[in-house]
């Protein structure tokens, strides 16, 4: 087996977790009491009930700003797309599907080649609220799709990318919320034969932020680079579950997570599942997650998964480590008159840097790294 | 003592190493030693005499603890002032292992390193070409600016970069902490071009920790000291180091009790 591990440790075996119930109906999902694989590290009474699907007493406040020919709308809880690259896997996806009143649609048209990002916002005003965002990039087409969430929330949020064969999609969502928000997403995409998805998931706030990520592809030679970016903070809980499946043959999947903790009870949880079924010959897959941690009393939790059913593929591996922050590079800076403050950003900037160097968008990639040295400002580090 | 000429003068030092098992052990028992603008001083010795510890101590690396003497520069009490302030005062030191730091540029960390010790931005046409300059003169690709910062360096490039810095931030006192070691070669010739080249301005006191006398046939030092079990035994000329070639340390080394066994 082509299984190349930078950890040392062969891949976790096969058939160790059941399969998650895949269901629009909430009450088909088990109430997790938090021993549970997929629940085991997320504080459950912080939830503040979205288990149980509490009905909205508020809403998202929704903006679009989009290129000509982008068709925004509001779908019908009927609607046909709504579930097509979807099913949820767990409580609170199915109620935020249940709840939502249908969902919010951006579809791009077939060859379309958008030269600016679509952007939705999404913002909190207190209290209980769900979404749902869909987006459909059609045969052949480009774009940028930015989902921003800021603001103050209960939010449980789905959102279903849905790649035409032959599209690229850079997609991008982040979470900047503020600091009491709870965030449950699950985020689906489906990619089409031969095109491709740039994903980045960068979550920068909230109280609680917990979002599974999945990849699928619907034919051969699909590629997703998914990469993410978090900075948790004391008291945060920020959870990212990835899970990318290969049943098409002659796939590329790479995954590339970095995270910076600081604080008492900062508590980051990396899940990276990849699954290889036994027709996806040709796989290509790598993940990796790197971890900084910058003072006591954070913690990161990281654990990547490989469960492969086919010995003929390209590469399957990945590699996971937490460090704390390098003294002897802190020194190295200080000792060329750089004072403390600014080598330790300069070094934070340095290990988010692979991230977002690759983002497109120069604001973008600016706010991210000032809301970053705010983080590290607001400790005095 | 005039003023008008910088002096780093270490008195009586006295510097212990906190061991995991052994608690702390001490290193250097009493160092005297200054270095004038200007001067270029080899401190040579075996493995395990003090030197790193010494060069070290006068940057200021936390794992180090001086326990008596002082390190002043310009009748300033370097020992008071914090790592990054050294540097900005005027010490430099070109380290043995140069450390990795992933995804920060060369070329921002020069300007950064350059606008802390100069106290203000360097304007950047002059910058650029200042640089420029400086890299040409160690023989460096211009691509290298966009590496980060000894991440993938060769043993030689690491050095080079040393250098390099030594060069842009033009210091009172320059300690170069076995900057010959793991050298070939052309590496040795153009790392010590670059060292002459700084001597050459006069402005900068040179300090060059070595095990070897390889590096002193390029860069000749006016003073020699000698360094065994945490003390400076013997002083000379260039003559000295001469001795050494032939000799060795083993005069030295007989009946100095190792520093290393020394809680």
């Amino acid at each position: 087996m082509a299984v190349i591990d930078a950890t040392g440790r062969p891949p976790a075996q096969a058939g160790a977790a059941p399969r998650p119930v895949r269901s629009r109906d909430p009450e088909d999902h088990a109430v997790p009491g938090g021993r549970e694989e997929a629940w085991r590290f997320t504080p459950l009474r912080r939830l503040r009930g979205l288990l149980n699907g509490p009905v909205a007493d508020s809403k998202v406040d929704v903006s679009v700003s989009a290129p000509d020919g982008v068709e925004i709308e509001r779908l019908a809880p009927t609607d046909s797309r709504i579930g097509r690259v979807l099913t949820p896997a767990d409580r609170p996806a199915a109620f935020a599907m249940a709840r939502s009143d249908g969902g919010l649609s951006v579809t791009i048209p077939a060859e379309a080649a958008l030269t600016e990002p679509v952007v939705v916002s999404l913002r909190g005003d207190g209290g209980v609220c769900y979404e749902h965002v869909l987006v459909e990039l059609g045969p052949f087409a480009t774009a940028t799709v930015v989902l921003d969430h800021t603001g103050s929330a209960t939010f449980a949020g789905n959102v279903e990318v849905f790649i035409g064969h032959g599209a690229a999609l850079t997609f991008v969502t982040v979470q900047d919320w503020a600091e009491d928000s709870v965030h449950l997403g699950a985020h689906a995409y489906s990619v089409g034969r031969d095109a491709r998805l740039r994903s980045f998931t960068i979550t920068l706030g909230g109280d609680l932020v917990r979002l599974n990520p999945t990849v699928d592809y619907r034919g051969p030679g699909g590629d997703a680079e998914l990469y993410g970016l978090f900075f948790t903070e004391a008291g945060q809980h920020q959870e990212h579950r990835l899970l990318v499946t290969h049943e098409a043959r002659s796939c590329r999947s790479r995954v590339t997570y970095k995270g910076a903790l600081q604080g008492e009870g900062a508590h980051a949880v990396w899940i990276g599942d990849v699954v290889i079924g036994a027709d996806a010959v040709g796989t290509d897959t790598y993940e990796l997650n790197r971890n900084l941690v910058l003072t006591d009393g954070a913690r990161a939790d990281s654990v990547p998964n490989l469960e492969i059913l086919t010995g003929e593929v390209v590469g399957a591996g990945h590699a996971s480590a937490t460090g704390r922050f390098d003294d002897e590079a802190l020194f190295y800076l200080m000792s060329r008159g750089i004072p403390a403050d600014e080598a330790r950003r300069l070094v934070v900037r340095g290990f988010f840097a692979e991230i977002v160097d690759r983002i497109d968008l120069p604001e973008l990639r600016e706010r991210v790294m000032s809301r970053v040295e705010e983080e590290l400002a607001a400790v005095g580090v | 003592m005039t003023t008008a000429v910088s002096v780093l003068e270490i008195r009586n030092l006295h510097v212990s190493v906190d061991t995991d098992t052994e608690g702390p052990r001490e290193i250097l028992r009493g160092v005297d030693l200054t270095v004038r603008k200007g001067e270029t001083h080899a401190i040579m010795g075996p493995n395990g005499s003090g030197k790193s510890t010494l060069s070290y101590s006068i940057a200021g690396h936390p794992k180090y603890t001086v326990t008596e003497g002082t390190v002043t520069l310009d009748g300033e009490d370097v020992l008071a002032m914090s790592v990054d302030a050294r540097a900005r005062a005027g010490i430099f030191l070109a380290m043995q292992y140069p450390v990795e730091v992933p995804g920060v540029s060369v070329s921002n960390f020069l300007r950064s390193s350059a606008t802390a010790v100069r106290g203000e931005a360097p304007k950047l046409r002059t910058w650029v070409k200042e640089v420029k300059q400086a890299m040409a003169g160690l023989e460096m690709d211009p691509a290298f600016a966009e590496r980060s910062v000894n991440e993938g360096f060769s043993g030689g490039e690491k050095k080079r970069h040393e250098i390099l810095q030594m060069t842009l931030l033009a210091p009172k006192v320059a300690i170069l902490d076995e900057t010959d070691s793991g050298l070939d070669v052309d590496a040795l010739r153009i790392v010590s071009a670059g060292i002459e080249a700084v001597r050459a301005k006069g402005e900068t006191g040179i300090l060059l920790i070595t095990h070897y006398t390889r590096i002193l046939r390029y860069v000749k030092p006016e003073f020699v000291h000698v360094m065994a079990g945490g003390r400076i035994v013997d002083e000379g000329g260039p003559e000295l180091a001469a001795t050494l070639e032939d000799s060795g340390y083993d005069r030295y080394v007989k009946g100095v009790e190792p520093a290393a066994a020394v809680s």
